[in-house]
């Protein structure tokens, strides 16, 4: 029983990968292009973004939860820290502060969710409208530009590092340190734990409500992180940006296998799920599919791996 | 009559049944008994078209028969009532009754005809309920009821029960064996589960024990006593069930809890003392308020109390305060509140004491493996360190459980019904290590239902009553008497 059970074990853990890899293969063989270095450096920073996202949002699917709100964070920490800038502070601080909105604003969440007893759905779906709206509050509903003086703040966008987008870099670095975070430390333990069992956690003495609170802030910085990056790129923060990107982080997390019941799941599932996207929003460009039809295909694309994921169990 | 013959049945490679041969007479209760694991369940849900057999026969009314789902084996009025009630709680008790079974005219729901329906039934069972009630409302006795009205609305024949007392009250219970009884009369056969052997000598008329997948006695009840089942059942005789109490307590007090009060349930003006090396057990009959008790002074529930521990006075607000100040507390429902059921042994086992093993917020996976294995060699846990819970019997999730606690290495254990719904066999190497963690200065609050166990194992008996502490009886007035007096309110004569 227990080999058997280690095999489907293996194949869920594999599934993401064989899927990744099947997506590649279709499309280098319509497209050799999308194996070019150029093509390959340009999906990871295309896809840096989306991963900062979906990293945040795999632990606070793993306690159960949900957080519809990262794209609103997104928007409002770039527009603080652009606002900050133009104001003329030190750029690296302005950066600093807007990760601290993402982080504040990640904290709401956490609140509502446990010492306001709210859903987390109904929680993130109330302050996805009230960031987004603060966003145009304080934007007056332009984009806000004069952001390009700092060299620090431009490359966080769009520089390289030894050849690799920073973008890229800093998904990397970030993925590095939460897989970490999440298989090696108490903190991670008790994610999937509360999860898991939120009344066993409990009354096993874990402090279930900080530590949620600290899972929504940090899905809340990756959003202010993924926001920065993006006003970096585009030289300006805007103030409808990261509209709908939940919808993809949630989608990436999903497709590496995470269970949206909670305590169940892995962040390298949720990196694969998220070059899954990539590859197919960066391939089928490529081969020249049109958008409408690309919509289409990224959503049978869940519906497939989902279907397959559950025969699996 | 019902014959099950040499019944095979494996999931992959578990081989759970190697030949039962089991026979259910028409018009009988037939005990099914056994450890668990020893395959009760699958041989019922075989019976019950939930699985098939992989070899065998099964034989009805001189018919081979095969029932390869549900559905079709409740039209050939086979029905299981499962352990976990299938009850929708948002619906009303009538909405549940007819649940996928409903009447109609003309497409519309045909709720008179329904509701005339139920009424019959309920009164065949002489059972007085609200039929607008919201199910989530009715108590745990109540469901159980409307899961035997809907089995009768099928028409059943056989009916099958798991554990069907295993939350009721004792007035519900008397109710429930009154209607079997009747059942019974009119011809219907029960398969009735039980780990209570009590139970099992009041209403079966005869017995099948199973051990290891395997039918190892088949025999009338009245002509056999509860040694011969224990032993059928474990495959040895049982003489040592209780470990001996023969250590002195210390006379030092570990624990004082005083003016201890909860409004929301009805708990008040609780006192008692715990001395190192003591089991002081809680009796009382259920609903007395003694889980209640326990969690408000772990912090689970808020409430008011005053408590000491080895003489200074601490404020407990919360699990983590408990957990801090020396308490460990082993809930009712293991799999609800004790077990992460996705998590594995050792998972499960660190649970309440990742601070030990931990380093700057890292955990040291060697001192969690080391822990767990030693555990599982201590405590004879049949399964290795990266098992997942789910998947362990019920007394080695009891263990693991218990094992968790051991872990975080408290002063006082709090123990509620640690044996509910074991075995046993696993239910004496619990007695034997609760009496060896007190030989190392454990102290050990124990709440039972079961008046052998409180009466072997405790040093004192703390009786409760419709939220009250009664009194609490010292060794050498421990017995089933006065507790019984005691938790129904009555007065002991000094």
């Amino acid at each position: 029983m227990n080999s058997k059970l280690s095999v489907n074990t293996m194949i869920d853990r594999f599934l993401p990968l064989v899927g990744l890899t099947l997506l590649v293969i279709v499309i280098t063989a319509m497209n050799q292009q999308f194996l070019s270095p150029d093509n390959l450096l340009n999906l990871l920073r295309q896809v840096s973004i989306n991963g900062l996202i979906a990293f945040g949002m795999t632990f606070v699917i793993l306690t159960g939860g949900i957080d519809l709100s990262v794209g609103s964070i997104l928007a409002f920490s770039s527009a603080m820290t652009a606002l900050i800038i133009t104001s003329g502070v030190d750029p690296m601080f302005a950066m600093l502060l807007g990760c601290l909105v993402g982080v504040l604003s990640g904290a709401v969440n956490g609140l509502l969710v446990t010492a306001g007893g709210m859903a987390p759905f109904i929680a993130t779906l109330a302050t996805m409208t009230i960031y987004r709206g603060a966003t145009l509050v304080v934007t007056d509903g332009n984009p806000i530009t004069g952001l390009g003086d700092s060299l620090m703040f431009q490359l966080f966008g769009k520089g390289y590092f030894f050849g690799i987008p920073v973008p890229a870099v800093t998904m990397a670095v970030t993925f590095v340190i939460l897989y970490i975070i999440l298989h090696k430390t108490v903190f991670g333990r008790e994610t999937y734990a509360i999860g898991g069992n939120e009344t066993a956690a409990a009354l096993s003495g874990i402090k279930v409500n900080r530590r949620k609170i600290m899972i929504y802030a940090l899905s809340g910085l990756m959003s202010a992180l993924a926001g920065i990056i993006l006003a970096s790129r585009l030289d300006s923060a805007q103030p409808t940006a990261g509209e709908t990107y939940e919808l993809d982080a949630i989608a990436a997390v999903v497709l590496g296998g995470t269970s949206l019941m909670g305590g169940k799941g892995r962040i390298v599932g949720t990196l694969i799920g998220v070059l899954i996207i990539g590859v197919l929003n960066n391939g089928l460009n490529l081969i020249g599919v049109s958008s409408f039809y690309q919509q289409i295909i990224k959503g049978l694309v869940i519906v497939i791996a989902v279907l397959i994921d559950r025969k699996n169990k | 009559m019902i014959e099950m013959k040499n019944i095979h049945k494996a999931f992959g490679a578990n081989k759970v049944l190697l030949g039962v041969d089991f026979e259910l007479k028409d018009a009988t209760v037939h005990a099914l008994m056994g450890e668990n694991g020893a395959g009760k369940s699958t041989l019922m849900k075989i019976l019950s078209g939930v699985h098939t057999y992989d070899e065998g026969q099964i034989v009805r009314g001189g018919e081979d028969v095969n029932y390869t789902n549900l559905k079709e084996a409740e039209k050939a009025g086979v029905v299981f009532i499962h352990q976990e009630l299938n009850i929708w709680p948002e619906l009303t008790v009538l909405e549940n009754l007819f649940i996928g079974n409903e009447y109609t005219r003309f497409g519309l729901l045909d709720m008179r005809l329904m509701r005339r329906k139920a009424e019959e039934i309920f009164e065949r069972l002489k059972f007085r309920i609200n039929l607008n009630r919201r199910a989530g409302d009715c108590s745990v006795g109540q469901q159980q009821m409307i899961e035997i009205a809907k089995a009768l609305m099928m028409d059943a024949k056989v009916l099958i029960m798991d554990e069907p007392t295993a939350a009721l009250t004792d007035s519900e219970i008397e109710v429930l064996f009154g209607i079997i009884g009747d059942l019974r009369k009119s011809g219907v056969s029960i398969v009735y589960i039980s780990h209570r052997m009590e139970e099992i000598s009041e209403i079966s008329d005869e017995i099948t024990v199973l051990r290891d997948g395997r039918s190892v006695m088949y025999k009338e009840t009245a002509s056999t006593d509860y040694n011969e089942i224990v032993r059928a059942m474990v495959g040895r005789d049982l003489d040592d069930q209780f470990p001996e109490r023969d250590h002195d307590t210390d006379e030092e007090t570990v624990l004082a809890v005083r003016n201890l009060g909860n409004k929301s349930h009805p708990v008040m003006d609780v006192n008692f003392e715990l001395k190192r090396g003591e089991i002081l057990g809680f009796a009382g009959l259920m609903g007395a308020g003694r889980t209640e008790v326990m969690r408000t002074l772990f912090g689970v529930d808020k409430g008011s109390k005053e408590v000491e521990i080895g003489g200074r006075s601490v404020k407990i607000d919360r699990p983590p305060d408990a957990i801090r100040h020396g308490l460990g507390f082993i809930t009712e429902n293991r799999k609800s509140e004790g077990l992460i059921l996705d998590f594995s042994l050792v998972d499960n086992m660190t649970m309440p004491s990742m601070g030990s093993f931990s380093k700057g917020g890292f955990m040291k996976r060697k001192d969690e493996y080391d822990f767990a294995d030693l555990m599982i060699r201590r405590m004879n846990i049949k399964s290795g360190r990266k098992s997942v819970a789910s998947e362990l019997s019920g007394g080695n999730q009891q263990k693991v459980v218990i094992g968790k606690w051991i872990g975080s290495q408290p002063e006082i254990l709090i123990l509620d019904e640690p044996t509910r719904g074991i075995d046993v066999g696993a239910k004496r190497e619990i007695y034997h290590l609760i009496n060896e963690l007190t030989e190392r200065g454990m102290s050990i609050i124990l709440i039972s239902s079961e008046m052998p166990e409180i009466i072997g194992l405790s040093d004192r008996v703390a009786v409760m009553q419709e939220g009250r502490l009664r009194g609490i009886l010292e060794r050498g007035k421990i017995n089933q008497e006065n507790i019984m007096t005691l938790a129904t309110g009555g007065k002991l004569d000094e």
